[in-house]
């Protein structure tokens, strides 16, 4: 079940693959089907440049099963460029560095893994561009 | 039998040849060899290099496979759709049994109208990867193929491979030369049974058999493979404008470097093993993209990789005009190098047994 799951958002989570409304041209991110704004049918795909900037974020310490590996991390809620929000973890960074309006860009990496003998679950997580990381 | 010669053995497609984009990985995390040698023997004695890249705990050879990957993209700004091969040199892909180079391809977008496979050939699955691709564009079989080399090396620790392992790699994608920021001339192989370096199949980490590292495994192969190529072309070291070797500390390819001819203003800018140490199947490659983003139009590249068991893969590069607009379209080598966060052995130890685990 789980494995099924998670080869069906492949899409989505490896590459930020979206929607388009082909009424007003809003940008969905999950693919819902349906535009937010004006409710018509929204069904071309749309692959995100992945740049956004963090909205708001929170630590967490005590991580749900399969992410105690990385625990403490911090989930940002980051605005993409093109309008949709969306929540994931940050990395590369330390947690006293992150702030609102930092701006960051999509990178896949491993969100989880079932045990030693499972599958590996990889992602996008969002981290500060490497050019402002060297700066 | 009729007398063999470094001609015969020369590499050659039919179709023109050369790389259309290329990029880097290199992770954030670094461990002076300093740190290391404290652990073990009090910081008395000599490092091998300063310090070694080490990969986060959400990095694996398939995340800093697509990263690569992605970068090579920016520079040749293909659709990915067009790439006909995705493949992964590497001797740490995270799964025994299931393709990397299937998420890689997946990741870029390459899938489903293409060939995918993983290679080993211990430091040399990269470069092995990029002859077949060679091979793959230069029959006219495909427009564009993309071998990757990158590893997360580990050391038993204690031992001495534990100071040089490291992670990081780069993609290279072949296509027609008309389109290359690099054109490659020719590529030589040069392999024998050696009994170097091996991993048996469930061990954590690596053997190595001590007499065996220098002189008849390193030296003999990347001599070997450079010479002949360099003849088989009529070309001498001064020929060149810049030469890479494979990385499996700082003193090796220096040592090959001067035995070979080669003055040390050829082989710094892709000489990058003692800032960021031996990235295995990513060594040679790496060093490639860190020239690529100085090279001028008309450079002359050699290109020697080894890889224990063992053999050396040679490529002889002319750098184009395109390099100019197709360099800064992605984040350079060097950038990823300096991009750089100091870590404790204690943090050290603590990311090798989390990855052990996961
Ligand atoms: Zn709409």
């Amino acid at each position: 079940m789980e494995v099924s799951r998670n080869w069906r958002l492949q899409e989505q989570r490896y590459k930020l693959v979206g929607e388009t409304c082909d009424s007003c041209g809003v940008k969905l991110f999950p693919p819902r089907d349906v535009c937010l704004e004006c409710e018509a049918p929204a069904y071309e795909l749309f692959t995100f440049t992945g740049l956004g900037e963090v909205f708001s974020y929170t630590t967490i310490y005590d991580a749900p099963a399969g992410f105690e590996n990385t625990a403490p991390y911090t989930v940002a809620l980051v605005k993409l460029a093109e309008g949709p929000l969306v929540t994931a973890q940050l990395t590369d960074i330390d947690q006293e560095d992150v702030h609102i309006g930092m701006p960051v860009e999509m990178v896949t990496r491993k969100l989880r893994a079932d045990g030693p003998e499972g599958m590996i679950v990889y992602g996008y997580k969002f981290r500060p561009s490497v050019e402002t990381a060297v700066a | 039998m009729t007398e063999y010669t470094p001609k015969q053995g020369l590499m050659k497609p039919n179709l023109d040849v050369g790389i259309v984009g290329y990029g880097a990985y290199v992770p954030r995390y670094r461990i002076p060899a300093k740190e290391i040698s404290k652990m073990w023997t009090g910081g008395v004695g000599g490092v091998p290099i300063q310090e070694k890249a080490v990969n986060g705990l959400d990095e694996d050879v398939i995340t800093m496979s697509i990263e690569a990957a992605r970068n090579t993209l920016d520079r040749a700004r293909i659709d990915p759709r067009q790439i006909r091969a995705v493949w992964v040199g590497s001797e740490s892909h995270p799964y025994a049994v299931k393709p990397s180079s299937a998420t890689v391809a997946e990741a870029i977008g390459a899938v489903p109208n293409t060939q995918a496979a993983d290679w080993e050939f211990a430091c040399k699955a990269g470069t092995e990867a990029m002859q077949a691709a060679i091979a793959f564009v230069g029959s006219g079989m495909a427009q564009y193929a993309l071998s990757i080399g990158m590893d997360t090396a580990q050391g038993r620790p204690g031992d001495a491979l534990e100071y040089t392992a490291a992670a990081g790699g780069a993609a290279v994608l072949i296509g027609p030369a008309a389109e290359a920021v690099a054109v490659i001339n020719g590529s030589y192989s040069f392999v024998t049974d050696t009994p170097d370096f091996w991993r048996r199949a469930h061990a954590n980490y690596p053997s190595h058999g001590d007499r065996f590292t220098g002189e008849p495994a390193y030296f003999k192969h990347v001599m070997g493979a450079a010479e002949a190529l360099m003849e088989a072309l009529d070309r001498t070291s001064a020929d060149y404008d810049w030469a890479v070797f494979h990385q499996p500390n700082a003193k090796f390819p220096q040592r090959v470097a001067k035995q070979l001819g080669f003055k040390p203003e050829q082989i710094a800018p892709g000489l990058l093993s003692p800032r960021i140490g031996n990235t295995y199947s990513g060594s040679t490659m790496i060093g490639l993209t860190a020239i690529l983003d100085i090279a001028e139009p008309g450079d002359r590249i050699l290109m020697v990789s080894y890889g224990s068991g063992a053999g050396s893969d040679a490529f002889d590069l002319r750098v184009t005009d395109k390099i100019e607009e197709v360099r800064d379209r992605a984040t350079t080598t060097e950038t990823y190098i300096s991009r750089r966060t100091e870590i404790d052995y204690a943090t050290y130890s603590r990311f090798r047994d989390k990855l052990k685990m996961s």
